[in-house]
């Protein structure tokens, strides 16, 4: 376990420090001068100087490189053009909407995707199973911000019964209370991965039904739900923990979408807004941030798997 | 050829829903050539007399907040739809077929090549098109590019993986032992052998690139606002969705069931794979 662990944790360090050339080189790539692109066109001539000497735009390229990345080690990812503050306060100002809203997206995906999987899967064949699987597929196709909007529509609208839009902290007023805001955004974004879990769910369940040692369960008359839950579910979700790693990457492509849909101050809709604003340096700051949790994420679910089943053995 | 096009058609003649995907997926095509003979109007005209109207005798989905008929608007929305998918599809193809093939033969130009796939796919899908359209611009040939950078990761590791099996098939030990060269072994073994899987793949592609273009379109960063796609049409009655719900489901609809559509063709067609290649394909 702890030379699997070492090499995998190099592995990512390694990929990481590919990504960050790229997210680096993101700036230059963007038509423009380096500086004004960073400064945005309101810069005085003393911001340009200050800015030019901290990144060193006047040395080689690969010195700029080390000169950014020791930067962004102690935490400064520069600074915001719209707001004028370090980018990396303006990124923390929207992580408690998107954590939240990504901790309950994940609930519901588990609570709706493993057990309907599994239903699925006992009825194998059956018109129950093929219905399922149909409208999770349908659920996979349709586009988050449309079943959004009409949730809005249904259940903000006509109903009142669910705030529409917008999201306040809930360690300011409310509290609690207020994670109602994220109920319809969280089910948005739920329904595509939900679909895709339980598909994966039930396509693992059946794979696992067909192992000799399942058929040796049975046959020693062990009961049947038993055998489902404890001898097939359990090496099933094997398969399904290891989902949860590209379920983390879609939701984070899907939040920017419904966060724009229901206008939560997360990391989603600030990415989208700092697009439309040219706030470059908030955008490679966020890419920056999700890459490094996308791989800490991969990370923690091999580790993870390892641990599950001891069989993974390293490429 | 007629062999070849029985074979694509038998898993859709077992399986009902299939060949409905199939069917509307035609439509789509049909749908998308045919738009300028279909479409009862102009899909830019503007009438502000008939504003907002709901579905009626003369505008069957009803009109926009500028009195455009949004009938004519979807069967426009196809073409651009269309040109996205197998835009999209052809860019992943064209640049993950080569980069997979030639990685799995040459293993030195494979690992520099495997570990970039890698490094491109630690970044989110959506962010890393966001990205690009960011250094790009936004506009429909842009749009293409951006999402295609996506999806020739995937092809690239399928097309890398299914080829190392391919490697490894007695025929193509026989055919090296004799003395083939790469590239003959290339055309003569492994790219017959890569069509199935790949056509399952694409259709897998084109769905998703639905979606995503749909996004970007959503966002204002994909095709420009005066070109009627689905995913504009959405993003511009969003503010009327109280007043003419009728404004977003039409649209939304055509997205959802050609995504729709393509994963039932996807699926079918994979079911149909050798085993050996279904499991890499496998979403």
């Amino acid at each position: 376990m702890g030379s699997y662990a070492l090499h995998r944790t190099g592995a990512a360090i390694a990929t990481l420090a590919a990504a960050s050339v790229i997210i680096f080189f993101f700036i230059h790539l963007i038509p423009g001068d380096p500086i004004h692109v960073l400064l945005g066109d309101t810069a005085t001539p003393d911001q340009v100087d200050a800015l030019r000497a901290k990144l060193g735009l006047d040395q080689p390229i690969i010195l700029q490189y080390f000169r950014w990345l020791a930067n962004v080690a102690r935490g400064d990812f520069g600074t915001s053009i719209f707001f004028q503050m370090p980018v990396l306060k303006v990124i923390g100002d929207g992580a408690e909407t998107s954590i939240l809203l990504a901790t309950i997206t994940m609930i519901w995906i588990t609570i709706i995707g493993v057990p309907v999987g599994v239903i699925a899967a006992m009825r194998h064949g059956s018109w129950l199973d093929q219905g399922l699987s149909g409208v999770a597929m349908l659920f996979a196709s349709i586009p988050t911000f449309w079943v959004g909007l009409y949730l809005i529509l249904i259940f903000a609208a006509w109903l009142g019964w669910l705030p529409s839009s917008g999201y306040p902290s809930i360690f300011e007023q409310g509290g609690l209370a207020n994670l109602r805001y994220l109920l319809l955004p969280s089910l948005a974004l739920a329904a595509p991965n939900a679909a895709l879990i339980l598909r994966l769910t039930r396509a693992s369940m059946l794979d696992v039904a067909r192992e000799d040692y399942i058929r040796t369960a049975r046959a020693k008359g062990i009961r049947p739900m038993r055998v489902i839950l404890r001898h097939i579910l359990r090496n099933a979700l094997l398969a399904v923990v290891s989902a949860f790693g590209f379920t983390f990457a879609a939701l984070i492509s899907e939040a920017v979408v419904t966060e724009t849909v229901f206008a939560l101050p997360g990391i989603g809709q600030l990415v989208v807004q700092s697009i439309l604003r040219r706030d470059y340096p908030v955008i490679q700051g966020i890419i920056l941030v999700t890459v490094v949790l996308y791989l800490a994420v991969n990370l923690l679910v091999d580790l993870s798997y390892r641990l599950l089943d001891p069989r993974v053995e390293l490429q | 050829m007629i062999a070849a096009t029985r074979t694509f058609l038998v898993p859709f003649m077992r399986r009902p829903v299939a060949a409905a995907g199939l069917g509307i997926l035609v439509l789509m095509i049909v749908t998308a050539i045919l738009a300028p003979v279909l479409a009862p109007y102009d899909p830019s005209k503007i009438d502000p007399i008939s504003r907002l109207l709901p579905p009626n005798a003369a505008h069957w989905f009803g009109t926009d907040q500028f009195g455009r008929d949004i009938l004519s608007r979807v069967i426009y929305g196809a073409r651009l739809a269309l040109l996205i998918g197998v835009g999209v599809v052809s860019f992943a193809l064209i640049t993950g077929v080569p980069a997979g093939v030639l990685s799995a033969l040459f293993p030195r130009f494979g690992r520099v090549m495997m570990r970039l796939i890698d490094v491109l796919m630690s970044f989110p899908a959506l962010l890393l098109a966001l990205g690009l359209i960011v250094i790009l611009g936004r506009g429909v040939s842009n749009a293409i590019l951006a999402i295609g950078v996506v999806y020739l990761t995937t092809t690239s590791r399928i097309t890398y993986g299914l080829t190392l099996r391919l490697r490894t098939e007695t025929y193509v030990e026989a055919a090296n032992s004799m003395g083939a060269g790469a590239f003959w072994t290339i055309r003569k073994h492994v790219l017959p052998n890569l069509v199935s899987p790949l056509l399952v793949q694409a259709s897998f592609v084109f769905a998703f690139a639905q979606l995503s273009a749909a996004s970007l379109d959503f966002l204002g960063l994909g095709a420009p606002p005066e070109i009627p796609s689905w995913g504009n049409m959405l993003a511009e009655g969003r503010i009327f969705i109280t007043r003419a719900p009728w404004l977003l489901f039409f649209p939304g609809f055509a997205i959802a069931i050609t995504a729709f559509s393509l994963n039932l063709v996807g699926d079918a067609l994979r079911d149909r794979l050798d085993p050996r290649f279904r499991d890499m394909l496998r979403k």
